[in-house]
């Protein structure tokens, strides 16, 4: 077996590998995927000498560990979490170089949710449709990490990482989203969508990939009846039958039957991927760009 | 024809012989065009299809038709795209006259009986019905492979059963409001079931790795003998994994997606 490899030595609550995501395919109702935060994930490539579409670990509020089995460069960014290596202090959110044998370990998140663990020449699982990353509504992908297994490690390429280390965010008091109204904010109430911005929901820990889930009140409908499956794009905000809006993440699915009230700009996704259950929500509504020089 | 307004809601962008099309804004960089019919969607898409690429249709990542609507994602200028639009004439349809991908099926369904009789007609009648009926892939979703299939005439349209089986198998041919659909692994689902397939509709390894795309169109073939696993279909090349492979571990997966407990 090759050397170019690590073996899970802790798997974490949910640890999975990503890149960049499958897009493309979404007529064949192939999610997009990919790391859900995706300046987290670019960075830890760029601290270790990656291109940034390399594939990352990315974990789940209790960290991971790994054994390498050859020397390499690692780093890890996103939710800011102690780090050792050999059970010795190191650096978050800067180069570590690991010798050959040593444990990596990335441990519970201090605040946020998913962390992201970068190495040399990157995670070199299979691709699927140009993609090693995990779709956990699909199946496609890697499995999830699991103790004792063993990943391959690609060939470094690139020179010498020109960052030291980088900031890492803050902890998030209150998670405030743009949302761009429509296509379907016309089956809500004006109260539906004032009960939006009035910051009355918390991430609920139902949370994962697929979406984000909120506790607060319902959203009243406009409306009533059924709407024919549509499209649904990356940070839709849909409302189930249960009034409990949904924002939709990289594993969503591609096709829908609930109304999407607006939609979240994909810049502000990582921050909701960062939301810890129990954070407040609010929503800040506007009329999409198109609609507003009317 | 409307002028280039920009994407209002009830902005007609464009307009074929026989129906227009609604714009509306989803997030800063997508545009959800609507029509009235499954035929327009087929219309519409295939007109997309033809321009993307081109100015009338520059950059865009997903093109995904579905029930009433296609959706373009990944715009740069929807407002100007849409704007676009409106100098758009959308022929008639023209059928592809290609061969039809043949599906093998036992018409063996739990629900083949309750199928015949709400169509008021004998489970014989229904399978002579059913696989004498060309149907086209109206949209995918659901599932990687999962097409919506439609072709049926309206007087055989069916409801979801009212208690959804929380295990289909996978290959279930099955029916729901309009569509026929074969279910690409197993899982939950409400749709009535009139019979088995052995064709592998998806394979990640193989090329296409869907059986079924928007547009395709679909032929089932009634089967006396059991089926071999795996082999059936127009998917003569299927040799891949079979799609049963890694269901456990997908419920496992579902349970560990519950993050943050």
């Amino acid at each position: 077996m090759t050397d170019s490899a690590l073996v899970v030595v802790r798997a974490g609550a949910l640890t999975t590998v990503q890149d960049l995501g499958r897009a493309g395919h979404a007529h064949l109702g192939v999610p997009r995927s990919g790391a859900l935060d995706e300046p987290a994930h670019r960075l830890a490539n760029r601290l270790v000498g990656n291109p940034e579409d390399a594939a990352t670990l990315e974990t789940t509020l209790t960290g991971c560990a790994v054994r390498v089995r050859r020397a390499t460069t690692a780093a890890v960014t996103g939710a800011p979490c102690p780090v050792t290596v050999d059970g010795r202090p190191a650096p978050w959110g800067a180069p570590i170089r690991l010798p050959a044998g040593a444990v990596l370990e990335a441990g519970a998140a201090s605040h946020g949710v998913r962390g992201y663990l970068a190495f040399g020449g990157g995670i070199d699982a299979d691709r699927v449709l140009g993609s090693r990353s995990t779709d956990v509504l699909s199946g496609l992908g890697p499995d999830p990490l699991a103790g004792g297994a063993v990943l391959r490690l690609g060939t470094p390429h690139g020179p010498a990482p020109c960052v030291d280390t980088a900031p890492g965010a803050g902890p998030v008091r209150e998670l405030v989203l743009p949302l761009v109204l429509g296509p379907r904010d016309d089956w809500f109430t004006a109260r539906a969508l004032h009960t939006l911005g009035r910051g009355a929901y918390t991430v609920s820990p139902a949370s994962n990939r697929i979406g984000l889930r909120v506790e607060g009140p319902a959203l009243e409908r406009a409306r009533e009846g059924e709407l024919p499956s549509e499209g649904m794009v990356l940070g839709a905000l849909q409302v189930p039958p249960d009034g409990r809006p949904v924002l939709f993440l990289h594993d969503h699915p591609t096709t829908g039957g609930y109304p999407v009230i607006g939609v979240v700009p994909e810049h502000r996704l990582a921050a909701a991927a960062q939301a810890a259950p129990g954070t407040p929500l609010r929503f800040v509504p506007r009329p999409a760009r198109s609609r507003a020089g009317r | 024809m409307e002028g280039a307004e920009g994407v209002n809601e009830a902005n007609e962008v464009a307009q074929s012989g026989s129906f227009t099309v609604r714009g509306l804004p989803v997030g800063d960089h997508a545009l959800l065009l609507e029509v009235g019919s499954d035929e327009a969607v087929e219309a519409l898409h295939a007109e997309l299809l033809r321009r993307v690429g081109t100015p009338a249709l520059p950059a865009v990542r997903e093109i995904v038709p579905a029930a009433r609507t296609v959706l373009l994602d990944g715009l740069t200028d929807p407002a100007r795209t849409a704007a676009r639009l409106t100098e758009w004439h959308i022929p008639a349809l023209t059928r592809d006259q290609g061969a039809a991908v043949e599906i093998p099926v036992r018409y063996d369904g739990p629900d083949l009986r309750d199928v015949a009789k709400l169509w008021g007609v004998t489970p014989d009648e229904v399978v002579r019905i059913h696989s004498g009926t060309e149907f086209r892939v109206a949209f995918c979703g659901f599932a990687p492979g999962f097409g919506y299939l439609t072709g049926l005439p309206d007087r055989y349209h069916v409801p979801r059963r009212a208690t959804p089986r929380t295990r289909v198998p996978v290959g279930s041919l099955a029916l729901a409001g309009p569509y026929t659909g074969v279910y690409p692994r197993s899982s939950p689902g409400g749709w009535q079931l009139i019979g088995t397939s052995n064709a592998v509709l998806w394979d990640a390894a193989r090329e296409p790795a869907a059986l079924f795309a928007p547009g395709t169109r679909v032929r089932f073939v009634p089967q006396e003998e059991p089926l071999t696993p795996g082999q059936g279909g127009a998917a003569a090349h299927a040799e891949g994994t079979p799609v049963t492979e890694g269901l456990p571990r997908q419920s496992a997966r579902s349970a560990a997606n519950e993050v943050a407990r």
